[in-house]
């Protein structure tokens, strides 16, 4: 609540006949419990950045088993991190940082009421997404047919040969491909989870759910598909840019 | 934070220097600087995840006490989790 605003309605009870409350009786969006628009959307946003705080918390507990083992075993990590596709990931970063553009201009265009402008670019943010996901999935098929997912047919055989200068004991190795799999996995499922969320937005987008009255799910959906661009923005130096200097 | 419309040609700006600090980081990862290339692209990781919050999620036009509060929160809870168990895993001889 603004201050201007307090100032408007300054007894706030009855809440059905706070100034505010009479402004908005007809936005079908407003649920009783609110005493007005503005209200009901502060509370969801704020439910979103505690939600959003929790996943920090989630992938925290990752990164820091990351931090633990990077410090121990710094050059299986250099290695491994070398044999990642330095292209696909910084190909992916930028289809992220793209898909990011779209969703803050779809919360402009539905604050600004275009509804046409705002079903378009909710559909390049899906574009956008699966084609992230569909580089992911060249990147692990590639790690399966090289034998770089750990299990029992893990084998770096290769990556030794390839970088000599770097010894490198499998086992640790596995670490390092363990963690990529989990981190990156563990996104593509926030991704896979976002791509559904927009699904459901653009829908209601199309049927002409959102304007500027309203447009709280929109704002938070993108508030998520940021925080999971924040973390892929992260990811990508710590599994892809471990080391990637000229050998001697 | 609700009534706040941003330009889109802030967005736009917004979206180039993200993708300009990607190839930059990129590229920087194969030039030696020893142990500083670490931290340069952690720098430019911090660099670019502070712009998508501060200004894709409108982190600079909220007035509102209890978002960053939150924000300020997490960051300061997941610093006590790295700062703590490295603190623990730096200093001791523990069994690899």
């Amino acid at each position: 609540m603004t201050m201007a605003a307090c100032r408007r309605s300054p007894g706030r009870l009855p809440l059905s006949h706070s100034p505010t409350a009479i402004e908005h009786e007809h936005n079908p969006a407003l649920q009783h419990h609110f005493a007005d628009m503005d209200q009901q959307k502060k509370a969801a946003a704020l439910g979103m950045w505690l939600f959003l705080a929790t996943e920090i918390m989630f992938f925290g507990g990752m990164f820091c088993a990351y931090l633990v083992y990077r410090y121990w075993y710094y050059n299986e990590f250099a290695a491994g991190s070398r044999s990642l596709d330095l292209k696909w990931g910084t190909i992916n970063t930028a289809v992220l940082i793209c898909s990011s553009l779209t969703v803050a201009l779809s919360v402009r265009a539905a604050q600004l009421g275009k509804r046409k402008l705002l079903v378009i670019l909710l559909l390049l943010t899906l574009l956008f997404g699966l084609v992230f996901l569909g580089i992911k999935g060249i990147e692990w098929k590639s790690k399966f047919e090289e034998h770089h997912v750990p299990g029992v047919a893990f084998n770096v055989n290769d990556i030794m040969h390839e970088y000599p200068q770097i010894p490198i004991d499998p086992q640790h190795a596995q670490v390092f491909f363990s963690l990529y799999f989990a981190m990156t996995g563990l996104h593509a499922l926030h991704m896979i989870i976002g791509v559904g969320l927009f699904t459901f937005i653009a829908y209601y987008a199309y049927k002409g759910r959102y304007g500027p009255g309203y447009y709280t799910p929109l704002e938070n959906a993108g508030l998520y598909w940021h925080f999971v661009d924040i973390i892929w923005i992260y990811l990508f130096p710590l599994l892809y840019l471990i080391d990637r200097k000229p050998l001697r | 934070m609700s009534e706040h419309i941003v330009s889109s040609r802030l967005y736009y700006t917004i979206w180039i220097v993200l993708l300009v600090l990607t190839g930059l980081t990129a590229w920087i990862s194969t030039i030696n600087l020893g142990p500083l290339n670490t931290i340069v692209a952690l720098v430019i990781a911090s660099g670019k995840a502070s712009i998508v919050a501060l200004f894709f999620m409108h982190l600079k036009y909220t007035s509102e006490k209890h978002t960053r509060t939150v924000v300020i929160a997490s960051l300061f809870w997941v610093g006590i989790l790295f700062v703590l168990s490295m603190a623990d895993y730096v200093t001791r001889a523990t069994a690899r």
